[in-house]
């Protein structure tokens, strides 16, 4: 309150705020209303494509949290293991995608899925078909270029409009 | 159209009947006290309501949005919680004066609108001393939090308690000076005799009359930029620090039942009160009262909280002079201008404001670093 300036400060905050009375409120409420997310997101599911996995178990012994579990059979007549059983505990992963790093075959990918928190422990462990892609469960750009080569540019998120669900 | 009835029976009625008696009849003070209590809490429901969604929306937020269609019904919630909660005293306090205070600063609050017309002659007491009764209750309310702050057994209640002393003290004179301008216009103390006189609403008039009753009585009633008594990153929330349950909400509804008197009041003395076209007066009445609201809303969400010394100097420095100043401008203007120029004065008397704004803050620097008390 600087009253040798006359109340010119008081006379632009109050502008500043009828200003802002008028315009758009930046509050998303939540649930029933969510912003775009970035197509570049690295959201932190896992995308699992069960034609390329050679059941190497690479991912498995990279993930610093032991999250991911392979369990595989020898298929003789394909001289080939075949997958029997990839079960990831999201509820450990950390989202570092060391293991989409890894994968020899690029057989793992991360998604785009931001909202995986899970009312008990045991739906948060995704096993073998939960694990698949799907037209909810897209690809990410991450550690692949050439789909992020596809992907619009990055923009400031909160310019972008919010949608009803 | 029960009230124009209404205040048309109490024209009818005043000559007939003996004049002591307020209103001239029993059943207009009963219906009058309920008419008053129910407008004070509907409107203090509507303010909270338009002061939490207009700040959030000042704030490009969304405000409360989840109790009823646009959270109208939050401030119903808001009581109910409150209403549910534990009433704990504090076993050091003074437990009477505790007990005593939420309602000490409540009730007079509501007697102010005794005086208060919501239409021609539609009021609790036409008292011809009106502007002096309102002045005289609205600081008993001072006492209420005061014995708050004692009773609390508190350092951070009775600081608060202290500062509201002050302050309040302070910004009597000048409010009370502003208000002897619109008198003199008027010529006389009635509230609804004010609004009879009011062919040209006050506030063009006396624009700085109203511009120190606005500053004076936002500091009276505790809003922010002046809501030092409750200052919550200073003093906790002030007096009623210690208080919970149904007593809390009676000092959070006194304090909206301040602003909504002091919007009222604003309203009769400066904006015309229940008068205007077409729409009833009444209804009026009400949406100059909100509209004056809606300018405390904004002006506490834009305005950081003054310091304490800052609210002493801008009181005694700033409001009280230039009141001072106020009344004997008005007092020439009434006994000297011509009758026939009743316009003219509008754009003398605006000016005469900017120009002594613009002088007093040349003169006067306020808020220049500490001040050593």
């Amino acid at each position: 309150m600087q009253f040798e300036r006359y109340g010119k400060g008081i006379a632009k905050g109050l502008r500043v705020t009828i200003r802002h009375l008028l315009r758009h409120p930046v509050t998303v409420q939540y649930p029933e209303q969510r912003l775009n997310t970035s197509r570049r997101i690295r959201g932190n599911e896992l995308i699992w494509d069960n034609i390329k996995c050679t059941g190497c178990a690479t991912c498995a012994k990279s993930c610093p949290q032991g999250a991911i579990q392979i369990i595989s059979s020898v298929t003789p007549e394909e001289n080939k293991y075949r997958v029997e059983k990839i079960e990831v505990d999201t509820g450990y992963c950390i989202q570092c995608g060391l293991c989409v790093e890894v994968c020899p075959f690029e057989a793992i990918y991360m998604g785009y899925a931001y909202e995986r928190a899970k009312y008990r422990r045991e739906e948060v462990v995704q096993t073998n078909e939960q694990l698949l892609p799907s037209a909810e469960r897209r690809r990410s750009g991450y550690m692949y270029p050439e789909i992020a080569a596809e992907l619009p540019r990055q923009t400031l998120l909160v310019e972008r409009i919010t949608e009803e669900k | 159209m029960a009230i124009a009835n209404l205040g048309a029976n109490v024209l009818g009625h005043l000559a007939t009947l003996p004049p002591d008696w307020p209103g001239g009849f029993w059943w207009h003070w009963l219906l009058f006290t309920v008419i008053i209590i129910a407008f004070v809490l509907t409107l203090v429901m509507g303010f909270i309501w338009i002061e939490r969604r207009g700040m959030a929306r000042m704030q490009a937020r969304l405000g409360p949005n989840r109790a009823g269609p646009f959270g109208i019904l939050q401030p119903v919630a808001d009581a109910i919680k409150v209403l549910l909660k534990e009433d704990i005293v504090p076993s050091k306090g003074d437990k009477i004066v505790h007990w005593l205070a939420p309602v000490v600063a409540f009730a007079p609050v509501l007697m102010i609108f005794a005086v208060v017309p919501f239409q021609d002659g539609a009021l609790l007491a036409d008292l011809n001393i009106g502007i002096l009764y309102v002045v005289a209750i609205s600081s008993i309310s001072t006492v209420g939090l005061f014995m708050a702050g004692w009773g609390s057994s508190n350092k951070y209640s009775l600081l608060g308690a202290m500062r509201d002393i002050a302050s309040v003290v302070s910004y009597e004179i000048p409010v009370i000076l502003s208000l002897v301008g619109v008198v003199l216009i008027a010529g006389s103390l009635s509230l609804n005799q004010i609004v009879l006189a009011q062919d040209i609403p006050f506030i063009l008039l006396q624009p700085l009359g109203f511009l120190l009753f606005f500053i004076g009585g936002c500091a009276e009633i505790n809003r922010s930029p002046f809501d030092l008594f409750e200052a919550d990153s200073e003093i906790v929330a002030g007096f009623h620090t210690e208080y919970s349950g149904m007593k809390f909400a009676m000092f959070y509804l006194a304090e909206y039942a301040e602003a909504v008197v002091i919007s009222a009041i604003i309203a009769t003395l400066f904006l015309g009160g229940w008068r205007g076209p077409i729409l009833p007066p009444w209804l009026w009445f009400v949406i100059k009262v909100i509209a004056v609201f809606f300018v405390m809303v904004w002006t506490r969400t834009t305005l950081p909280r003054v310091r304490i010394d800052q609210l002493m100097a801008l009181a005694w420095k700033f409001l009280f002079p230039l009141a001072l100043i106020n009344l004997i401008i008005t007092a020439i203007q009434v006994l000297t201008w011509p009758v026939a120029l009743p316009w003219v004065i509008i754009p003398v008397n605006i000016t005469i404001m900017a120009l002594l704004v613009l002088l007093w803050s040349k003169f006067f620097k306020l808020g220049w670093g500490r001040v050593a008390v």
